[in-house]
């Protein structure tokens, strides 16, 4: 268990990097906590595996270090580093049982025999694969296959942290409850220091105590579930997280009064001048109440809302539609109709303000 | 309404059945009609039962081929596969030297068999031969033509010259098709270099190795051309394989019932000694799971 | 329009696909939801004509196709992984069905760029597949399926390797896409999300049989047993064994409230949908029962809470979730009491047909 530290890390695939472009990684400092549960989100191609292969050292960066309790491991191989990884597609000793499996990592390091039985009786009761103990390895279901890889990372007591790559990309949706909380059960029980990284943003909030939001390479946002979903800091990070994605509309601000969509809206709380030309509203769909045109008129100003689809996805309904000529998604609760005549109202307690696609934090 | 799922097919398929039927049913049925037939010349022929099958199977000449063959497949395969494999491994995977070794690997397979015994034929005779002259030449009395010793080294060394590009270049295409993340998982939970190969490469190679063994040992099990072009089975019998005994009976003595007899007893040992390779390196391993 | 009847499929001694009776009309999207190993790409492959029903028929507007190879039968097809050809740009990709039907070239440049249009695929009209991301690759699959014209489409879940957002925007997309070609579309995933944002029917497959076809949200709302709707569900159905007495619902000694139009009295499965069960009592969510606490995931809006019902008490028969808004910290081990609204409660009678439905709202 370690603290994992990234001190002006830069990676480039090329030989010569010329200009920021050419960089896969752009400057990157981060310092995760010992037994921190991290996730790094963000599209593919964004960077984090190529951030994560650095951390487990099957890479080497091209500028920066990686320290671990701060020593530094970037030239350490990754059987030096002491990590362990689960991959995409389950990693698995095909020849050997189940129990043999969880065993290799520790017979590879000379641990003695008795220790070995011990541990991988305990992992399989862990894993609740005792009963499938041995089976060849081969022949097991593609989560139980990922619960294997998992359990050879922690059947070693001492990794400084265990990394995943994307782990539940082959899994069916129902398996996936299941081993995403017995992984969180695992990271409580073993706090270990774990990174997750993912393009999935629910397996990303609900596993992380932080995420890490990337994009082109940098870093756009670290914070708890909670932070990326009230206050994402760029436009980029409220399309991300949340389905659907924030709404994003433009606006001019004056005071603590913003103008959007031919509406004043009554800003709960004081904002910097700003002299910047491009300045955005974000609202979440969660935070759109849709209403009959005809309904009682509450404060906050009501936009007419040209209503072009309906998806009802179960437990509530998306929908989907324009104000004064903008996109504009909401979210209708179970049990409400979709009116004839709508109108928008927004929630004026979650207007976030944008300028240059970047929050405006307001003033204390 | 269960009619052939592709009628058109047929059409596509029948030309190569009457092609397998002209070139190895037909002559295999006159083989067997062979075998259990006695003829004095002259289109004359005699039922003689089971008689030739007795006698090939209880001849020593039949035993002493069998084993001489049994024993030079024994040692091609016990040769050709670690050494294909251990090529194979060192190969590089990506770079530009991938098509340079692929192409050196290539080369010996598109030499004709009589050929490459031509080759070495010249190359390991003491007057003329590059080989020859200087094992000569350093003192070690190499004749392949009169000791038995030499002239079995030379045919190992011309088919395994010959041959065990094909297992690496088989081996290789396992290997490049195994994907990264093994390597990485391996190195991860700290596994040698040789567990590497015996818990990752070794049984991702499986399939293609069932096939090298395969068609290593069945080719190596009807040698013929390289002995004979060397030294046509000797010195004495040393190298006279079933393949050339059958050669010398059928065409040499003009034994045509005997001959025929044992080529279907020499056509059974392979399909057998095959069929138990295949059962046994399909099978390997599976059990213990169940 | 895509009619099976009685359509099995026989491998060796497994069964893939048994009794599949379906009905598609043309311009319509159908679902087929299933975990994986159900029978969905078998059952596709059937519709397509690359495999041969053990037995059935398969008729394409009424004429009766089951003998007849993929090559007559006008099906285009895109798979999980992205398949093009590597040597063509996108363009001679999207092109190239239509190059086979001898369309002419003026038709094809227009059908091509309409296409490309559709799919934002304009700027890479001239590029190379392979130096494209996957959600490009994929989109070019689909264009070149969509440009085919073919009567029967095929999309063997095939956002399934994209990345959550782009898959959020493709499946808003291709429901418009679908209905404007008046082909039959069939589209199979793994995902109930997936089926509920595509809207249209859904076939629920489960072991190579259907267990209920109809329009996507009914089937959801109104599933004929407790197979199916624990097929549609995600997160994973909460179950419990309960009897029903004139109305009132008991799991083992505990009382969960009072059905209106309750079924027969005797015993039943009560299955529950993580959202209905609920952290906060109202005028509705009236039934108390207490719990464990297992892990509790947020994801900033919502938070899943895994639960444990008393097995003695509650009669629970799986492990349950509750779907609730807002961020909710919760200790694991802790007690807690949830509550629950009776009239959202699906009950399934011993052979798991349903007997009891959630009115409709």
């Amino acid at each position: 268990m370690a603290r994992i530290t990234l001190d002006k890390l830069a990676h480039s695939y090329l030989a010569a990097p010329k200009s920021d472009e050419d960089y896969a990684l752009k400057q990157i400092d981060l310092d995760w906590e010992d037994g921190g549960a991290y996730a790094l989100l963000g599209p593919s191609g964004c960077g984090k595996t190529t951030l994560l292969n650095i951390i487990s050292g099957l890479l080497t960066p091209s500028a920066g270090n990686v320290l671990f309790d701060g020593q530094p491991v970037t030239q350490l191989s990754p059987e030096a580093r002491n990590i362990a990884q689960v991959f995409q597609f389950p990693v698995i000793y095909d020849t050997m049982t189940v129990a043999e499996n969880l065993a290799f990592p520790l017979r590879n390091r000379g641990v003695d025999k008795r220790e070995i039985e011990q541990r991988v009786n305990d992992m399989l009761s862990t894993l609740d694969l005792t009963d499938k103990a041995r089976r060849r390895a081969a022949g097991l279901t593609a989560d139980e296959k990922q619960k294997i890889s998992l359990g050879r990372g922690l059947v070693r007591h001492d990794v400084n942290a265990i990394l995943f790559d994307e782990p539940l990309t082959v899994i069916d949706p129902h398996m996936k409850w299941q081993l995403r909380t017995r992984l969180k059960e695992l990271h409580e029980q073993f706090e270990h220091t774990m990174i997750y990284v993912t393009h999935d943003q629910t397996e990303a909030l609900t596993f992380a105590d932080k995420v890490v939001v990337m994009y082109e390479g940098e870093i756009v946002q670290i914070g708890t579930p909670e932070e990326l979903f009230d206050e994402p800091a760029h436009t980029f990070v409220g399309y991300f997280i949340g389905s659907p994605g924030m709404n994003i509309l433009p606006a001019e601000l004056q005071g603590s009064t913003l103008i959007s969509a031919n509406a004043s809206f009554q800003l709960q709380r004081n904002y910097p001048v700003l002299d910047a030309s491009h300045v955005e509203l974000g609202i979440r769909p969660e935070f759109v109440r849709v209403e009959s045109a005809s309904a009682k008129q509450s404060d906050s100003p009501s936009l007419p809302y040209a209503i072009t689809s309906v998806e009802n996805i179960g437990r509530h309904r998306i929908i989907r539609g324009s104000v004064a000529g903008h996109a504009l998604d909401a979210i209708l609760p179970e049990g409400k109709d979709v009116p004839s005549e709508a109108v928008a109202v927004f929630d004026e307690s979650h207007i976030n303000v944008y300028s240059d696609s970047h929050l405006v934090k307001p003033r204390a | 309404m269960d009619k052939p799922w592709n009628n058109k097919a047929w059409f596509f398929v029948l030309p190569v059945f009457l092609l397998v039927a002209l070139s190895a049913v037909i002559p295999l049925m006159t083989v067997v009609n062979y075998s259990v037939q006695d003829t004095f010349g002259g289109n004359q022929f005699f039922w003689a039962g089971t008689e030739w099958y007795t006698e090939v199977l209880t001849s020593s000449r039949f035993h002493d081929a069998l084993i001489r063959n049994l024993i030079f497949s024994g040692i091609i395969l016990a040769i050709e596969v670690p050494l294909g494999i251990a090529i194979a491994l060192s190969m590089p995977r990506k770079g530009i030297w991938v098509p340079v070794c692929l192409i050196l690997m290539a080369l010996p397979l598109l030499i004709p068999w009589n050929v490459v015994g031509t080759i070495w034929k010249v190359f390991g005779r003491t007057d003329i031969g590059l080989l020859g002259y200087t094992l000569t030449a350093i003192g070690v009395e190499y004749n392949y033509v009169s000791n038995a010793v030499h002239a079995w080294i030379t045919i190992i060394a011309m088919d395994v010259w010959h041959w065990t590009s094909l297992v690496v270049l088989l081996c290789y295409s396992g290997l490049v098709a195994i994907p990264e993340a093994y390597y990485q998982a391996a190195r991860i939970d700290g596994a040698s270099r040789w567990k590497v190969f015996r818990f990752i490469q070794l049984p991702k190679l499986k399939r293609v190795l069932l096939i090298a063994v395969l068609l290593r040992f069945m080719d190596s099990f009807m040698i013929y051309t390289e002995p004979f072009v060397l030294t046509g089975g000797g010195p004495g019998n040393s190298t006279t394989f079933l393949s050339i005994d059958l050669v010398k009976m059928a065409i040499g003595q003009f034994d045509l019932g005997p001959a025929a007899a044992m080529s279907i007893v020499y056509f059974l040992i392979i399909l057998l000694l095959s069929w138990v390779f295949y059962t046994v390196m399909t099978n390997y391993g599976v059990e213990r799971g169940k | 329009m895509l009619e099976l009847n009685h359509v099995s499929k026989q491998v060796g001694r497994e069964t893939h696909i048994s009794g599949v009776s379906l009905s598609l009309e043309r311009g319509s999207l159908n679902v087929l939801l299933g975990p994986t190993l159900a029978g969905k790409t078998s059952l596709m492959r059937l519709m397509a004509g690359l495999d041969r029903p053990t037995s059935g028929q398969v008729l394409m507007d009424g004429k009766d196709v089951t003998g007849v190879s993929v090559r007559n039968r006008d099906v285009a097809m895109v798979y999980q992984q992205f398949i093009n050809y590597p040597s063509l740009t996108v363009f001679e990709n999207i092109a190239s069905p239509m190059r086979i039907a001898g369309v002419g070239r003026k038709e094809r440049d227009r059908k091509v760029r309409e296409a490309a249009e559709l799919l934002k695929l304009t700027p890479y009209l001239e590029r190379i597949p392979l130096n494209l991301s996957g959600g490009q690759q994929q989109r070019t699959a689909l264009a070149r399926a969509l440009v085919k014209g073919a009567s029967l489409v095929l999309l063997d879940e095939p956002l399934a390797n994209l990345d959550y957002k782009l898959r959020e925007e493709l499946r808003v997309e291709l429901p418009r896409l679908f209905a404007e070609s008046g082909a039959v579309f069939v589209y199979a995933t793994t995902e109930p999300h997936e089926a509920l944002l595509l809207g249209g029917h859904t076939a629920t497959l489960h072991e190579g049989k259907i267990t209920q076809f109809g329009p996507t949200i009914d089937v959801h709302d109104r599933p004929a047993d407790l197979v199916t709707a624990k097929t549609f569900a995600d997160p994973p159905l909460n179950t419990a064994r309960v009897r029903v007495t004139g109305g009132h619902v008991h799991a083992g000694e505990r009382h969960l409230g009072q059905l209106a139009n309750a079924p027969p009295d005797g015993e039943y499965t009560l299955g529950l949908r993580a959202h209905h069960v609920s952290l906060a009592a109202n005028d509705r969510y009236q039934t108390a029962l207490t719990v464990r606490v297992g892990t509790s995931e947020i994801t900033g809006s919502e938070t899943f809470v895994h639960l444990d019902p008393d097995v003695a008490q509650e009669g629970a028969t799986s492990h349950w979730v509750a779907l609730t808004h807002g961020v909710h910290r919760l200790r694991a081990g802790d007690s807690l009491t949830v509550h629950l609204d009776p009239s959202r409660y699906y009950l399934f009678d011993t052979s798991g047909v349903l007997a009891h439905a959630p009115a409709a709202h």
